[in-house]
């Protein structure tokens, strides 16, 4: 028999982590599958109520069908025009864009690869840079006080409104767009590394301290280790940030490769084929959290087995 | 016997009149007092009294973790920070502070790679220290995967890495249950046998402090004063069968009544402090 110890969080049996891992990626899976599945729901549920009136006519598997419905109600939102069918925004994928085109999710694959790279970029830079302001301001309290104002003063700036300037100031193509998503990015990763760095127990730097460990030991160490889950969830969200700032930096760039200009196309467009654009922004959905799972992939290759496994 | 000393001083720690006040807004708390206390190479003293009565801080002045507000203090012949930049000291906190992200080799090895041991040194001493706490086969196992009294071992074990000429323990076995705590003082006794380092050691415990110590110091609260120090001379080495000799009885009930006598001629007891004294009078 052992009899428990007090100390919070030691003895503790501890479940395989892997095992935990498969368990709640399968549940997750499940979960955003479920939850695409009421999406569609919710969706066609409103427009079998409230949208246009359609017909199906012709033979399906040898049966001749005709049949109409008319919905009960009339609501804008859930028109054809608002809403289209989740069919057709799935045809469009694979409909030619234009006559005698590529499909448009294709051309969208391309653009969105072409946003992805931006944004990467982007995100790097901000990374580094929150880092960096991260360590800065962790070791100067002054530099703490008369920067972090700006810094967040600097996200209370309407992105829409300074990528122009960025674009028009640095004419550097495509970089000026990741230059505008890293604007986006420096932020979150600022705030996350200022938190994580400080996150440590004091008692384990009165221990570096009492090894007589120079600053930049205590760093590499101890500030830097135990930051690393506190940075994880700011690239995260600098993840899902820093494709956001892409696609806003390529609207007045006038660069057409990416999904910025593609949305903006289909925009004008939107009544010529409403379903283009929503797909689009499916694609730009695609592309946020395709990135934020990669962020998520590396944080749990380079933290398994490294750091306490969280409980959820 | 000073004067054949030379530069190696024998007396590792050497207070004269040490206070510690605390600036706490409006009010100042003092925390110790004319703290005079000698400790020679190759003690073991243990720290007791009442909760508040400066152990803690005693241990961080001596440690250069904090500043005394007066009197001096000599560690080894010299400056506390000197001692500290010498890297004299080895610390164990009442938590083991343990980094999550180091296995327990690695763990042990923290202070000898920040100190630039070179990796073969470091790796044979992890391997030493990891038999000397008998933690074989968990070298690869990271900080929660131990219980508490492993991850305190690999406290002591990191604390012992690179040879500190002295060890200070503040309260090292208070998170632990008294079974984990008796065996763990067991191998505290046996590991300062073999490395002969000094240890100042911060304690509630009357037995423990009277099982480990070579000498108890017996402090008071309010301010934080040395009311007592009282000799241990228990023969080494000391084992289980210790804790069965009359001696030792008789040590406790020393340091017991050195403890109380302070208590009841300095601040009026309440009711369950009463109770408490009555009923361990009794038994
Ligand atoms: N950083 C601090 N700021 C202000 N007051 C402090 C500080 N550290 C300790 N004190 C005060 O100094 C006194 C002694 O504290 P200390 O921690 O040394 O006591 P202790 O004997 O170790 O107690 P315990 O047995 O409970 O650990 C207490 O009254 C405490 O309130
Ligand atoms: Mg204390």
């Amino acid at each position: 028999m052992t009899v428990a110890s007090p100390i919070i969080g030691a003895g503790r049996p501890v479940a395989a982590p892997t095992i935990r891992g498969t368990v709640s990626r399968r549940r997750r899976a499940a979960g955003a599958v479920v939850l695409l599945g009421l999406v569609v729901l919710v969706w066609e549920g409103a427009k079998w109520l409230g949208g246009d009136p359609w017909r199906i006519h012709g033979t399906v598997l040898g049966i001749r069908v005709d049949y109409e419905h008319f919905p009960a109600f009339n609501w804008r939102i859930a028109d054809d025009l608002s809403l289209p069918h989740v069919w057709d925004v799935i045809r469009a994928f694979v409909d030619p864009a234009q006559r005698n085109g590529p499909p448009l999710g294709l051309i969208l694959a391309g653009q969105a690869l072409f946003t992805f790279r931006e944004a990467l970029t982007g995100f790097a830079f901000g990374g580094l840079l929150g880092l960096g302001l991260g360590i800065l301001f962790v070791h100067s309290r002054l530099a703490e006080r008369a920067l972090v104002p700006y810094v967040v003063a600097s996200q209370t700036i309407p992105i829409l409104a300074i990528s122009p300037i960025i674009v028009v100031a640095t004419q550097a193509g495509w970089l000026s767009v990741a230059i505008i998503s890293a604007y986006l990015t420096f932020f979150p990763v600022t705030i996350g590394a200022l938190r994580g760095l400080r996150a440590a127990d004091p008692r384990a730097f009165e221990l570096l301290r009492s090894y007589a460990a120079s600053g930049r030991q205590v760093l590499r160490q101890l500030r830097l280790p135990a930051s690393v889950p506190y940075l994880f969830a700011a690239f995260r969200i600098a993840a899902a940030a820093s494709v956001i700032g892409a696609i806003i930096g390529e609207l007045p760039s006038g660069i057409s490769d990416g999904l910025g200009s593609a949305i903006l196309n289909y925009n004008q467009y939107y009544i010529l084929g409403p379903e283009k654009l929503w797909a689009t922004i499916i694609a730009c959905s695609f592309v946020g959290i395709a990135f934020v799972g990669l962020v998520r992939l590396a944080e749990s290759l380079l933290t398994r087995g490294r750091y306490r496994p969280v409980d959820r | 016997m000073n004067a054949a000393a030379g530069s190696a001083s024998p007396h590792v720690v050497e207070t004269h009149g040490v206070g510690k006040v605390f600036e706490t807004g409006d009010a100042a708390v003092t925390a110790l007092d004319g703290i005079d206390l000698t400790i020679r190479s190759g003690e073991f003293v243990s720290l007791i009294g009442p909760s508040g009565c400066g152990k803690s801080t005693l241990l961080r002045i001596i440690g250069d973790l904090t500043d005394p507000s007066g009197g001096e203090l000599r560690v080894n012949g010299k400056s506390a920070r000197q001692a500290r930049l010498d890297r004299d000291y080895g610390m164990v906190f009442q938590a083991p502070v343990l980094m999550d992200w180091r296995n327990v080799a690695s763990n042990i090895e923290l202070p000898l790679e920040v100190m630039g041991f070179p990796r073969e040194d470091r790796a044979r001493r992890s391997a030493a220290l990891v038999k000397l706490v008998e933690l074989e086969g968990f070298e690869g196992k990271h900080p929660w995967q131990l219980s508490g009294g492993m991850q305190q071992r690999v406290a002591i074990a990191r604390a012992l890495a690179f040879d500190p000429k002295l060890l200070l323990m503040d309260e090292p076995f208070g998170a632990l249950d008294e079974m984990t705590r008796e065996r763990m003082n067991l191998e505290v006794m046996r590991i300062w046998r073999e490395t002969g380092t000094t240890i100042v050691f911060v304690t509630h415990s009357i037995p423990e402090a009277v099982f480990l110590s070579t000498r108890v110091v017996v402090m008071s609260a309010r301010p934080g004063r040395i009311s007592r120090v009282v000799d241990v001379d228990l023969p080494q080495p000391r084992t289980v069968d210790t804790r069965e000799e009359p001696r030792y009885f008789s040590l406790v009930t020393t340091v017991r009544e050195a403890l109380r006598a302070h208590l009841v001629d300095t601040e009026p007891l309440d009711d369950l402090g009463d109770a408490r004294i009555r009923a361990e009078g009794i038994s």
